[in-house]
Parts: structure tokens; sequence; C-alpha cells
């Protein structure tokens, strides 16, 4: 057993009870190992917020593909997230009938609020701030979600009340 | 008009439970489909109907299914039956509404589908973040396990049925059916080579149909009524109704279920109530991002694939992207342009290397330094990207779509952009988005 294969194999150990059980009811209904990949990265990431590289060589080694392989799944999806987050991820929708209907606005205000551009987090940890295709609520534009919460209609009042409790300028 | 897709759904947007779809009629094409129809009654009846695939393509679904080898010309082992409820055409939000509101009615739908083809297994793939819609469909199923319209023996038929809920990572090209077999096995979404083609070799190299959630949700309801009943709710060329709607700046945007081949002048002003005041139609998009801009001399068409389809556009969702006379055409275009080069899987060079080529120009464009090439440097673009067979998959060509038409429609807005050296809009950015 080389270098690399012993530290793959101590790091199985990092998956909980709870996760492997979780991805082994995937597992239940898929033929091979692999096919549960984006399951696995899922269920982890619900329980500690994002996939650390320890983490991934883990789910790769329990999985049996190599982490590489796995990397590149990880990386492909929007909603895997392979740096730490806030508490809340906010998903601002940025695609046309939101823009059409001034999203940019809202995403100044709410940089300006919360003190953070796309892909930063505030110092206190809560939010995170992403882009998103479409959120399919065009008839409400413009819209986001925090966290699990899709907010409708928003305008810059609304924001304001949102993040109350952040004096304006946020964190820095 | 005969509310079919959305009888269930009310103003308040409740969401139906079991003993409530029951209650109004639900499950009684799967009652009548397991005492008394044939797979093949059924797949007579769905390609009689004249069914096209509300997804987008508007591919007959009577014809894909009949793709599934069956009985003895079909080797031993699964068949497949996938839901796309990756709802992430830009300006798309049908979908949503039925299953948030109506989840039986998917899945009493897809346990037809499925046993049509004879699948045993079947995967709902649903964006991640329709985390309500991802909930009620979770409580569906259970109660259709707990029912026995799901799991072995469905109402005593000998037809066995496993669902399950797949929520997506999120990618746009997992709408690409092949691309969405490819993130059901775990693995990137880059689409496959077709073909073979996914009803012969998909989901793990075995037959697979893979349908959109509008398109499923119309199969109770003609197994129950019946083919020509199902013509007959067109008012043009095209069987049944549709899930229609219109965003950006109208009075009323929404999604309304019409008739198929109803004029887009009745959808654009008797529901979403015409333009916001002091606004003008200038253009629209008759079925989400990646279909070419019509304009407001096309309001008297109707909404069937191939009326839209001569007007030099594509039918799509049905959901209209309405652009008003106060926003750029230019900074629109850009938007979807700068999407659908992030949504890009990077398989193909063309795609890959090719719509960031066309947001950059445009970004130029917009932002005041756009020359007198670069209006040719898009022509070039849209001959090349916009042709069907120099890109691996439909996405690349979609993208065209818009820029194609708009530099057939809005000539003049690129060139006062060129001319002027600035966005000419009090447009809601300088450069459609971030």
């Amino acid at each position: 057993m080389n270098d690399a294969q012993m530290i793959q194999t101590d790091l199985t150990g990092l998956l909980t009870q709870q996760e492997m059980r979780q991805i082994d009811a995937e597992l239940a209904h898929i033929p091979y190992k692999s096919g549960a990949a984006i399951d696995a990265l899922k269920i982890v990431q619900a329980h500690r917020g994002w996939v650390s590289d320890e983490c991934l060589q883990a789910i790769a080694k329990y999985l049996e593909m190599s982490a590489e392989e796995l990397e590149g799944v990880a990386t492909f999806y929007n909603l895997i997230y392979r740096r730490p987050v806030g508490e809340k991820v906010i998903l601002f929708c940025d695609s046309v009938s939101c823009w059409i209907c001034g999203c940019d606005k809202i995403k100044a205000k709410v940089s300006q609020k919360l003190g953070i551009d796309y892909g930063e987090t505030t110092a206190d940890n809560r939010y995170t701030l992403l882009p998103v295709p479409c959120l399919g609520a065009c008839d409400k534009a413009p819209v986001m979600m925090v966290g699990d919460a899709l907010l409708t209609h928003l305008d810059e009042e609304q924001i304001d009340q949102l993040f109350a409790d952040k004096p304006s300028g946020g964190d820095e | 008009m005969e509310k079919v897709l959305t009888r269930n759904i009310g103003a308040d947007l409740k969401p139906t439970d079991l003993a409530a779809y029951e209650a109004n009629g639900g499950y009684q094409g799967l009652q009548k489909a397991m005492k008394e129809l044939s797979p093949k009654d059924c797949q007579d009846l769905i390609s009689a109907s004249n069914l096209r695939g509300r997804g987008g393509a508007g591919f007959p679904t009577g014809m894909k299914w009949s793709f599934v080898p069956m009985g003895d010309k079909c080797t031993p082992g699964h068949k497949y039956l996938v839901c796309n409820a990756d709802e992430m055409e830009p300006g798309t939000f049908k979908d949503r509404l039925l299953m948030e509101c109506d989840p039986h009615q998917l899945i009493e739908g897809m346990i037809l589908a499925a046993y049509t083809i004879g699948a045993d297994l079947s995967y709902i793939f649903i964006r991640g973040e329709y985390v309500v819609a991802i909930q009620r469909l979770r409580d569906a199923l259970a109660e259709c396990y707990a029912k026995g319209y799901l799991g072995k023996n469905i109402l005593g038929s000998g037809f066995d049925l496993e669902m399950h809920l797949h929520p997506s990572a999120g990618r746009y090209i997992c709408g690409e059916e092949t691309a969405l077999i490819n993130a059901l096995e775990g693995k990137r979404a880059n689409p496959r080579a077709k073909p073979p083609f996914p009803q012969v070799s998909g989901l793990w190299g075995r037959p697979t149909i893979v349908n959109n959630v509008e398109t499923l949700c119309n199969i109770p309801h003609i197994v129950e009524r019946g083919a020509e009943w199902f013509k007959s709710l067109g008012r043009g060329e095209d069987s049944g109704t549709k899930m229609f709607g219109a965003s950006g700046k109208v009075n009323n945007p929404g999604c309304w279920e019409l008739p198929m081949g109803t004029p887009i002048r009745e959808i654009f002003e008797d529901y979403a109530g015409g333009m916001q005041a002091g606004l003008e139609l200038k253009g629209f998009l008759p079925g989400g991002g990646s279909t070419d801009f019509l304009v407001p001399e096309h309001l008297d068409l109707v909404m069937d694939y191939n009326v839209i389809g001569k007007a030099g556009s594509r039918m799509g969702t049905g959901t209209m992207i309405i652009l008003d006379d106060q926003t750029c055409p230019v900074g629109m275009v850009l938007n979807l342009i700068r999407f659908f080069a992030h949504e890009s899987c990077g398989f193909c060079t063309p795609c890959r290397e090719g719509l960031p080529w066309s947001r950059q120009v445009l970004v130029d464009i917009e932002e005041g330094r756009g020359t007198v090439e670069d209006m040719e440097t898009l022509a070039y673009q849209v001959n090349y990207i916009g042709a069907i067979g120099n890109t691996h998959c439909a996405l690349a060509p979609g993208a065209m779509e818009p820029l194609q038409s708009a530099l057939k429609y809005f000539r003049e807005d690129f060139d006062r952009h060129i001319s002027g050296g600035r966005c000419p809009y009090h447009s809601p950015s300088r450069s459609g988005g971030h």
C-alpha cells in the first residue's frame, strides 16, 4: 500500500455513521457505487455545509472511485460547495426576467447591506451570496432564495428590512 | 374553457393531497388502465392523441415511447421512466406550479407512462432549488406507497413500479435528456452522443424514457377520457391544453392553462394584461430563453408548434418573456448569452469557447466599446455556433436563437450603441447582469 492509499484509508473514518447510512440508502437502488456520487456529496454537504478536500476523498474512497473523478463531478454542479459557505446561502436570481424587472438594483442593495459580493461570505459567517440561474418564479420577479425560503417581488425596502440587524455597509 | 391540468389548482395555490385528488376524479385513469387496458392499448391512445412533448422540443410523445423495445424484443433487465423536472430554462415557471399544487397528477401520469413502456423503476429528476415541490412530491410518494399505487402488484394488476425522487445538484444542461441520464448515474452531466437513443440504451445502458413534467401530467386525462376528447381541446392543429405564461413588465405576469392554438394576443392582452403604463411592447421570446424573438406584428399568430416555427421561432416551454421599449435589447441578449456561457458543459469547443466570445463582444457593445467589426463577429458566431451539427448538443444553437433574432429585429439598437459609444437606454444595468 502506498502513501496516498494510506491517507485515503484513514480519511474514510471522517464520514459519520449517519452519513454512511444515508449514502447506503441511496446505493440500495443504484447498480454501481459511483452512481451515488452526487447523492453522497449532497448528503455530506447537508450535514457540514460544504464539501472539504478531506470529505471529498473520504466519499471517493467509500464509493470506490478516484478522488479526481469525484472532484470532476463535484465542481460541475452549481449547488455543491467546495469552499466554506455561511449559515445561509443566498441564491440570487440574475436571469432574464428578473433582470428586466430590475434585479441589478436589488443585488447592489444586498451587497451594500451585507458588505459582500458574489462568492463572498459575511464576516459573521451568516450569509454567502451566490448568483443562480432562473429560479422558475418569473411572474414574481425579482426573486431570490435565502436558505430554503423563496422571497419574491423584491424591492430595496424589503432588503433593508430583511437585513435590518446589519448596519449599512455590512461587515466591512 | 375546461381546465384539465389545473383542475385541482385554485387561486389559493393550496396543495392537493391524495384524498382531495381522488375526490376530484384522481387515479381514475390508473384504475381504468390496470383493469381494462394493456400497455399496447395505452401506447395506442397516447399516439392517437397527438400529445407533443411540453418540455420545449415538441416531439410526439407516443412516437418517443414507441421506440422502447417491448416483450421478446427487449433483453431481460430493468427499463426506466424518468421525469424531467429540472425546470431551468430562463423565463420558465410552469412545472413548479404543477408539482407544488398537484403532485399526484404527475405521479399518476408517471405510473401510466411506466406501465405503457414496461418500466419497473422510475425517477423524478427535480432541481434542488424547488424545495417546496420536493417536499410535496415526497409526501405524495409516501401516500402512494401506502395506498398501493406504487410498489408491488399495483391494484392487483401484477405490475410493479418503484419511484424515487432525485433532487439535482444544479446545472441547466441536465435538462438535455442524455445529460440528465449522466447526472442520474452520478457523473458530470455532459450530453451523450446519439445514437444510441435513450429509448434503447439510456440509464445504466437500459431502455429509458425521459419526459417533461407537463407532458406526463397530461397522460392520466388522455387514458381516462380518450384521444378524441384530448384532440378536441386544441383550438388549432395541436392537441390538448398548455401551460402558457408571461413575465417581464406586463400588468399581470402569470401562468395560465389555455387551449393549444390560443392567439398570442389573447395571452398577452387578456391574461397578462398588456404592458405596464408608459411602456410599449418591443418584442418577446415565445417560450423561454432559447427561443427566437418575435415582435408585435406576430401577436395574432396562435400558439401551435408549427405556426410559431414558421414565424422563425419556437413555442419552447410556452412561457413568454416580454421585452418593453425602455429595456435595452442588447442588454437582454447579453444577459441570456451570459447564462448560456456559464451553463455550457464545456465538452465541445464551439460552445465552450464561442459562447464566452459572443458574451465578451456583447459586453463591449453594451458598454460603449463596440465596433462595426463586432457586428460581423456576432453574425459569424450565429452562423457557426447556431448551426445544428457544429456542436455536440442543442445548447449552443439554442443560445444563438435570441441573438440571431435580435440582430434581425433590433439591428438599429446595436448600431446606436456602436455609433453613440454608449447604451442609449436607461436599462436596468449597463451590462446585463453580473
